[in-house]
């Protein structure tokens, strides 16, 4: 007689065992197949090209009635099983029908994982699994709003579908960038800046709070933040979980899926399971390759002979036109690996290649896929590369060519990229001005003006001539910011401006960064450029800063930390002072001292002290002196009219208003002031960055002092009449500066490279660009103009502790 | 033998920073880089004991707080021309947990 086999789930990997039996076998079972779903097999993971349009149903069937008939299976679609007995031998199908069976295959698949948001049993609530999930989405078009949870490769499948049949869709993403388990920083900035030239709209680390529905039906997304999202449907698609319940209820072995051995036998020996409801050695199974591999294994074993399930590399690909990407392999978690990355930012081409032991173990690649099963080809293979190492990043067809060309970046870019912006010169018009017969800087200069105001877009203009005339320009050496990249940093606040380049991953990629996540150089100058230019859209990241500005105090040699109050314009009270002695005090301070910038600093404050410290100091009133920044450092002023017999005017009072329009705002180096009340100059306000000092008939302001590794007098930058333009000039003079010099340059150098008649042409003579430029600096200021150390205090004190504490166990 | 013990979730090390385990005899800086692999290394550098634990971490890095020395954290040698090495310490994450090997940190206590 025949040996029953049943098979529960008619699904990609059920169908693939189906076809070997019938292969190899045909006959040697008598085969049930149970399927819930009221369809037979179809290629699931083709329902992102039904969505989209690109294909249809009947395209991605695999196996219709006409081929079970042939294949002599009996069918019962739209049926449930309802249990499994395993002493008897049988199965009971939702209607009561109780069959035997020999052998029994379940093949449950995965059940959506719906995050339990309030809300998600509203109507229009759906995961993407199945043909039902992708029929509603496909009703969705031009009038429709559409949410999706989750930037993993089926949520993004899923928006891209609805996309291209024109609904208005935002993707929600919970973590920093997309598809963060298959690709790095640089690789998820260039495709989602693919998503949103398709005009989808992603939203990364953002936490959904609740569905809000009306009648029933859900109308839009609340995020934690408080920002709503209107949507006709909310599509999760966060995750599976292997579908278990069926086989756990018959008491076979169930960790996170169904245990299976390599043979794919379940704890039961008559009872087998394969695809997304098993786990094999600890591993659970989403992606079609290896759920292949365990329908062949299952094959042979039903058939009795003996095959082994091993777990292999797996790659990924998005299935989303025009979003070329490709991830293998394992880039993280252990020693000993090192990276090779290329950008190519005119083909928007990114590429990174883990090595460990003269092998390739990961690759992540987007733009250029062409040599992905080649890359994938030597991770399998564990290929030795040690050989061609040098060229490895090119892929098969580039063996011994040229390095990279540090040009790239500068010719990638289009005629209307912005290269001289205080004149609105783009590259075309240097191009044009080229081909008219200007072969030099000077050239070049004299008849299309770029590069002749402030001069410090000279290192792109001079690329722009290399790339236009090849080898008949001979660039001048310039220093790059560092080993991570050719560009100088006049050359990369250009690109950041023109290229409107709001994130460090952008940079990295556009400016054809040479490594993959820049060095403890050009990272904080990034950090700087970035947020002086993108306030609102780029957020400050800590990790890119050096320690005094990550964590608000000054480090000493010993690890220490200094901690400096503020104190507006040098004036404290008793009270303040008394807070000071007390905290002196209770955090054991052993040295306090007066600094020149008339403030007081304890020195010798422990690490983890200075949250508790800062909450005391917070507690009297006082904030962060930001004694440790590149940003505003103090107002230094003489007491003026107040009680002085000379002064002219309050400079105090100016002093402690400049102090608190100013304070909190980052510049390119330190920046100090000072007011005085007379030209007497007792807060010595000509040895600073900026210096007013006060006579009768108004405010003169000069810039570009110092006294420290260099001594220099100001350059008289004007004199105004009235405080208000006083507190104007110095704020549009600041905004200059922070927008224009290069990182760590402190004013009196920048002055020196740009000349001081062009900062008064802008900050003096021009009143609409002096307003443009306060009215940045205000922008700016609604974001930055607070007190780190109160939120430090409240928000972030269990990072300055210790995350573990051994001491204990070490000494046992 | 290693005995592997649980110090922290990786969550509670920012992505290119670290945070410091206070052990019997110093502390021990745990870093967590970009791609999120985990090291454990003496937190004082070669040169003049700077808590590399402050430093900014790039690629698989240190650059000791102090005075810009390079750390690798992989090998905990000092790159470049500078010439010093520090001790480092398995570690590695399971389940979005940082473990480290506790055999290790005590044969550190006893030597």
């Amino acid at each position: 007689m025949t040996k029953k086999l049943i098979i529960i789930g008619a699904g990609m990997a059920s169908g693939r065992v189906l076809e070997h039996l019938t292969d190899q076998a045909p006959g040697a079972y008598d085969i049930t197949l149970f399927n819930a779903e009221p369809r037979g097999n179809y290629n699931r993971i083709m329902l992102s090209p039904v969505l989209s349009g690109e294909k249809t149903y009947d395209e991605i069937v695999t196996h219709d009635h006409a081929w079970y008939a042939d294949a002599r299976v009996t069918c019962r679609f739209g049926e449930r099983i309802a249990q499994i007995d395993r002493t008897a031998k049988t199965v009971t199908a939702e209607n009561g029908d109780v069959l035997a069976y020999d052998k029994l295959l379940i093949g449950t698949g995965s059940n959506p994982f719906m995050i339990p948001l309030p809300g998600h049993d509203l109507q229009g609530v759906i995961a993407y699994r199945d043909l039902e999930d992708t029929q509603d989405m496909m009703a969705m078009g031009p009038d429709n709003k559409v949410v999706v949870i989750g930037g993993g490769l089926l949520g993004l499948e899923a928006a891209a579908g609805m996309a291209a049949r024109g609904a208005d869709v935002t993707v929600v993403h919970i973590m920093g960038h997309l598809m963060e388990r298959q690709l790095d920083e640089a690789a998820a900035y260039l495709l989602r800046k693919a998503l949103v030239d398709k005009g989808i709209t992603v939203r990364c680390s953002a936490n959904s709070k609740e569905v809000l529905g009306r009648d029933g039906h859900v109308r839009a997304l609340l995020l934690d933040d408080g920002t709503e999202l209107p949507c006709d449907l909310l599509v999760m698609a966060v995750g599976i979980r292997p579908n278990t319940a069926l086989a756990q209820d018959a008491g076979l072995a169930v960790g996170r899926g169904i245990h299976v051995d390599d043979q794919m036998i379940t704890s039961d020996p008559d009872v087998l399971a394969v695809g997304e409801c098993i786990e094999h050695d600890g591993a659970i199974f989403g992606l079609v390759a290896p759920l292949y591999d365990q329908a062949k294994v299952a094959a042979q074993t039903l058939l009795g002979s003996s095959g082994r399930f091993v777990q292999k590399e797996l790659s990924t690909k998005l299935k989303v036109t025009g979003c070329d990407l490709f991830s293998a392999g394992d880039f993280a978690d252990a020693e000993g690996r090192e990276d090779i990355v290329f950008r190519d930012p005119a083909r928007g081409v990114y590429r990174r290649l883990v090595i460990e032991n003269n092998t390739v173990i990961g690759a992540v690649m987007y733009g250029d896929t062409a040599d992905s099963n080649w890359f994938f080809g030597l991770i399998r293979d564990k290929t030795d590369i040690s050989e061609m190492r040098e060229t490895l990043i090119f892929g098969p067809a580039f063996q011994g060519g040229s390095p990279q060309d540090p040009l790239a970046a500068v010719a990638a870019l289009p005629r209307d990229a912005e290269i001289c912006g205080c004149n609105g010169i783009c590259k075309g018009q240097i191009e044009d001005a080229i081909a008219a017969g200007a072969t030099d800087l000077g050239a070049v200069r004299a008849t299309s003006k770029a590069s002749g105001s402030c001069g410090t877009c000279t290192g792109l203009v001079e690329q722009v001539l290399a790339v236009t005339l090849g080898d008949d320009f001979v660039m001048p050496a310039a220093a790059s910011v560092c080993g991570c990249t050719d560009m100088t940093h006049e050359d990369l606040r250009r690109m950041i401006k023109s290229q409107r380049l709001t994130s460090m991953p952008a940079v990295w990629q556009e400016c054809g960064w040479k490594t993959s996540c820049g060095c403890h150089i050009c990272r904080p100058a990034l950090n700087f450029y970035l947020l002086a230019d993108w306030p609102l859209e780029y957020r400050d990241d800590p990790q890119s800063r050096f320690i005094n500005e990550r964590k608000h105090a000054n480090i000493q040699k010993d690890g220490t930390f200094s901690v400096v109050p503020r104190m507006w314009g040098g004036i404290t009270t008793p009270d303040e002072l008394r807070a000071i002695a007390d905290a002196a005090d209770k955090y054991a301070v052993p040295t306090v001292k007066v600094t020149g910038g008339q403030r007081i600093d304890l020195l010798g404050v422990r690490g983890e002290d200075l949250p508790d410290i800062w909450a005391d100091l917070n507690a009297a009133g006082m904030v962060s002196g930001h004694a440790y920044s590149k940003g505003l450092r103090t107002v230094k002023t003489c007491v003026g009219t107040d009680h002085c017999r000379f002064g002219t005017q309050d400079s105090t009072g100016l002093g402690i208003k400049l102090e608190k329009t100013l304070w909190g705002s980052w510049t390119p180096h330190k920046l100090k002031l000072a007011v005085s009340g007379c030209p007497r100059n007792c807060a010595e306000a000509t040895c600073k960055d900026i210096g007013v000092v006060c006579v009768d008939s108004g405010f003169q302001i000069s810039i570009g002092g110092a006294a420290g590794m260099d001594v220099r007098e100001t350059t008289l930058l004007c004199q105004v009449a009235t405080e208000e333009e006083t507190i104007d000039v110095v704020k549009a003079v600041t905004q200059l500066y922070r927008e224009n010099a290069k990182y760590l340059d402190r004013i009196y150098k920048w002055m020196n490279k740009v000349g001081i008649d062009w900062i008064i042409s802008r900050v003096v003579e021009d009143a609409a660009e002096r307003a443009a430029l306060v009215e940045r600096f205000e922008v700016s200021q609604s974001i930055y103009r607070k007190d780190p150390w109160a939120e430090h205090a409240t928000e972030r004190a269990e990072t300055y502790r210790p995350v573990a504490d051994l001491s204990l166990e070490a000494a046992e | 033998m290693t005995h592997w013990i649980d110090i922290a979730a990786l969550d509670a090390i920012p992505q290119r920073g670290a945070r410091v385990i206070k052990t019997g005899l110093g502390c021990v800086a745990v870093f967590r880089t970009g791609a999120d692999e985990v090291f454990a290394l003496d937190n004082a550098c070669p040169h003049k004991a700077g808590p590399l634990a402050e430093g900014i971490v790039h690629g698989k890095a240190v650059t000791c707080p102090l005075h810009n020395w390079v750390i690798s954290l992989e090998t905990g040698q000092a790159q470049g021309a500078d010439e010093g090495q520090v001790a480092t310490y398995p570690a590695r994450v399971e389940a979005g947990r940082v473990l480290l090997d506790a055999t290790f940190l005590r044969a550190r206590a006893v030597a």
